[in-house]
C-alpha cells in the first residue's frame, strides 16, 4: 500500500497551493494596509487595526458562518457577484481563499505592521532628502529594512492557512479537488478509523509547520546595527 | 534686495512640545550661515522646517527663485523634491547598504551629474578602503563622513547640516572640523550649519543667526554679532571676539608663537605655524581679566592694552559686559559688576585685558 492515497496527494496539493496562493495575495493587500497602519494619523487607524485583528479571536466557526451567509446566494456580496455573471463563492478554490484571506489576515499583517513600525521615520527622511520618491523610498529602503518582517508574515500567513479547519468546514464544505484540504482529510480518515492515514498526513502538516518555521529563522537576516 | 542672488527665506512657526517655533530669517545665496544657540531653542527644528520635513509648520519658505512652502498658497514642496543635502546628527546611515551604497543612494537619483566629482569627494574624506564594508562596521566619525559625502553628492542646492560633529569623541570632531573648513573654500552651494558649539561656528561661519527659546534674537556676521552687548544671557558663553593676525616670531624652546594683530601682540601655543602665517584665533569674553595696571607677577602671558568703550548687564544679575577697544581691535570682558565698581570704571578709561585663553581656529 502507498504511503499517500491518490485522495490524500491531492489534498496534500490542494492545501499546499491554497497556502500558497492566499499568502502571496495577503503580502500583496497587507502591505500596503500595514504601512498605513503604521504611518496614519487618521482616527480610523485603531477601529482598523482592531478588526484586521479580530480574526485572532474570533471562531474560526463563526467567522466561516457569517462568510457563508455574506457570500451565499442571498447574501449582498453573493448577489451581487450573481449579479455580475460570476459564479457563487461558497463551496468553490476561489471562496475558500477569500475566506482564507480573511481569516489569516492578522497573521501576515501584523508582522508587517511591526516591521514597518520599527523602521522608524530617520531611514525614510534620509532618503527623501536624498531625492528618493515615495514609491522609490518603499521599494529600497523601507522593504529592505522591513524584511524580517515580511518573512515573518509570509511564514505565518502560510503555516495558518494550511492548518485552518472551521472555515473550511463552513464555507468550502469536503469537495475532492475542490475545496477538500489536508485538516478535512485528516479528519475524514479518524472518522472512518483510518488512523494509520490519518497519522501520515498529520505527520506531513507537522513537517511542513516544522519546516515553514525553520525557512524563517534561516531566511531572516541579522538585525542591523543602528547608530 | 540689492544682490540678484537669493538665499534662503524662511518665515516658519511650528508648535512642538514645550517649544514654540517662531523664526524670520534671510540667508546669503552662498557660504555658510551658522544656526546658533543654546540646546532647546529649537534649531534642529527650524532646520527639519526649512528642508520639509515638518510637515505641519506653517509659514513661508523660498530658496532662490524656488517657492519651497506657502501656507498661505496651500504650497508644499516634498524634500525630496528640494534638492537638499541633509546631515543629521546621528549619521543615519541606511543599515542594509555598503558604505558605497549609501554614497550612490543619491549620487544614483541626482543621474551622477558630471560636475561633482565622486573620486576626488571620496578620497578628500578618506572613504575610499572603506566602499566595500557594512555600515555597521564603521566608526562614529567614520559613519558621519560617509553622511557628509553622501549629502554632497546628491548634487544639493541647499546643505543642511545639524550638529555633525556633536555626537562624535574629541579626536573625531577635530578631524572632521578640519574636513569641513576645507570644504568651506571649495564650497559651491550655501550650508545651514546647525551647532551649539562656539568654536565649531567661528571657524566656519560667514553668517551666524542667534536662536533662542524658538526666536532669531541677531543675525548677520559673526565678528559682529557675537560682540553685541544686547544678546540674551544664554548666549554668554558664545560672546566674544575674533582676532586675525600674523605669526612673527616662534620661540621653540618654549613651544610658543608670538602673534601680531592690530592691537598689539599675543603668545600662543606652538603647533604647526609658520612664520608671516596669518592666523584667526577666538578670545571669548569669559577669558578676559580686567586690571587698572599692568600685571608684573601673573601666570598670565597676554595682556593687552585697552580702552574701554562701554558697559552693559550680561543678564545674569552679578555679571556684567566690558566692550574694549585695543587700538582697533574689539574685544570683550565679562566680569562680575562688583569689579566694575570696585576698579571704578567707565567708559573712556585705560586698562589692561587679562587674557586667560586663546582658542584657536585656521
Amino acid at each position: 500500500m502507498a504511503l499517500l492515497s491518490g485522495q490524500d496527494l491531492q489534498a496534500l496539493g490542494l492545501t499546499l497551493r491554497l497556502a500558497g496562493v492566499v499568502t502571496l495575495l495577503l503580502l500583496v493587500i497587507g502591505m500596503p494596509l500595514a504601512w498605513w497602519l503604521a504611518h496614519t494619523a487618521s482616527r480610523w487607524r485603531r477601529p482598523a487595526a482592531a478588526v484586521v485583528a479580530l480574526p485572532l479571536v474570533l471562531p474560526p466557526t463563526v467567522l466561516g458562518f457569517y462568510l457563508l451567509l455574506l457570500l451565499g446566494p442571498e447574501g449582498p456580496v453573493g448577489r451581487a457577484i450573481a449579479a455580475l455573471g460570476l459564479t457563487a463563492l461558497p463551496f468553490t478554490f476561489q471562496g475558500l481563499v477569500v475566506a482564507s484571506m480573511l481569516y489569516s489576515l492578522p497573521f501576515v499583517v501584523q508582522p508587517l505592521h511591526n516591521a514597518f513600525e520599527s523602521i522608524g521615520a530617520r531611514p525614510l527622511e534620509v532618503a527623501s532628502c536624498l531625492g528618493a520618491r515615495p514609491l522609490d523610498r518603499f521599494f529600497t529602503v523601507a522593504l529592505p529594512l522591513a524584511w524580517p518582517g515580511v518573512v515573518t508574515a509570509a511564514v505565518l500567513g502560510f503555516a495558518h492557512t494550511v492548518g485552518e479547519f472551521g472555515v473550511v468546514l463552513m464555507i468550502g464544505g469536503n469537495i475532492p479537488g475542490q475545496t477538500r484540504v489536508l485538516s478535512m482529510r485528516i479528519y475524514d480518515h479518524v472518522q472512518a478509523g483510518e488512523y494509520h492515514q490519518a497519522n501520515v498526513l498529520s505527520l506531513c502538516l507537522l513537517v511542513v509547520s516544522f519546516a515553514a518555521l525553520l525557512a524563517m529563522s534561516l531566511l531572516r537576516p541579522r538585525r542591523y546595527v543602528r547608530d | 534686495m540689492t544682490e540678484s542672488l537669493h538665499g534662503l527665506d524662511a518665515k516658519l512657526a511650528l508648535r512642538r512640545g514645550a517649544l514654540v517655533l517662531d523664526v524670520d530669517m534671510a540667508l546669503p545665496a552662498r557660504g555658510i550661515t551658522a544656526l546658533f544657540g543654546p540646546s532647546g531653542a529649537g534649531k534642529s527644528t527650524c532646520l527639519r522646517a526649512i528642508a520639509g520635513l515638518e510637515q505641519d509648520s506653517t509659514g513661508r519658505v523660498s530658496f532662490g527663485h524656488d517657492l519651497w512652502q506657502d501656507s498661505a498658497r496651500r504650497v508644499f514642496v516634498p524634500p525630496h523634491k528640494r534638492r537638499l543635502g541633509y546631515v543629521f546628527q546621528e549619521p543615519s546611515l541606511l543599515p542594509h547598504l555598503s558604505v558605497g551604497g549609501n554614497i550612490d543612494y543619491g549620487f544614483r537619483r541626482a543621474g551622477r551629474p558630471a560636475h561633482l566629482d565622486r573620486e576626488g569627494m571620496i578620497d578628500r574624506f578618506g572613504l575610499r578602503t572603506l566602499l566595500d564594508r557594512r555600515v555597521g562596521a564603521l566608526s562614529g566619525g567614520e559613519r558621519q563622513r560617509v553622511s557628509m559625502v553622501r549629502a554632497l553628492l546628491s548634487d544639493p542646492a541647499l546643505l543642511l547640516f545639524d550638529e555633525p560633529l556633536s555626537a562624535l569623541d574629541a579626536t573625531a570632531r577635530v578631524d572632521l572640523l578640519g574636513c569641513l573648513e576645507r570644504l568651506h573654500g571649495t564650497l559651491q552651494v550655501p550650508m545651514l550649519y546647525v551647532s551649539h558649539n562656539i568654536d565649531e561656528v567661528v571657524r566656519l561661519a560667514d553668517h551666524i543667526v542667534l536662536l533662542e527659546g524658538g526666536h532669531v534674537v541677531a543675525q548677520g556676521n559673526p565678528q559682529d554679532t557675537l560682540t553685541r552687548l544686547d544678546l540674551p544671557p544664554a548666549m554668554g558663553e558664545a560672546l566674544g571676539t575674533v582676532i586675525e593676525g600674523t605669526v612673527r616670531g616662534i620661540d621653540t624652546h618654549d613651544q610658543l608663537i608670538e602673534l601680531e594683530f592690530q592691537g598689539g601682540t599675543l603668545w600662543l601655543p606652538h603647533h604647526e605655524e609658520r612664520m608671516g602665517q596669518s592666523v584667526r584665533c577666538r578670545i571669548a569674553a569669559r577669558d578676559v581679566v580686567l586690571s587698572r595696571e599692568r600685571q608684573v607677577s601673573t601666570s598670565v602671558l597676554n595682556q593687552v592694552a585697552c580702552r574701554i568703550v562701554a558697559m552693559a548687564d550680561a543678564g545674569a544679575s552679578s555679571q556684567c559686559l566690558v566692550r574694549l577697544d585695543a587700538s582697533g581691535s574689539p574685544l570683550l570682558a565679562r566680569i562680575t559688576r562688583r569689579s566694575w565698581h570696585d576698579l571704578g570704571l567707565s567708559p573712556g578709561d585705560e586698562v589692561w585685558a587679562q587674557v586667560k585663553a586663546v582658542a584657536l581656529g585656521a
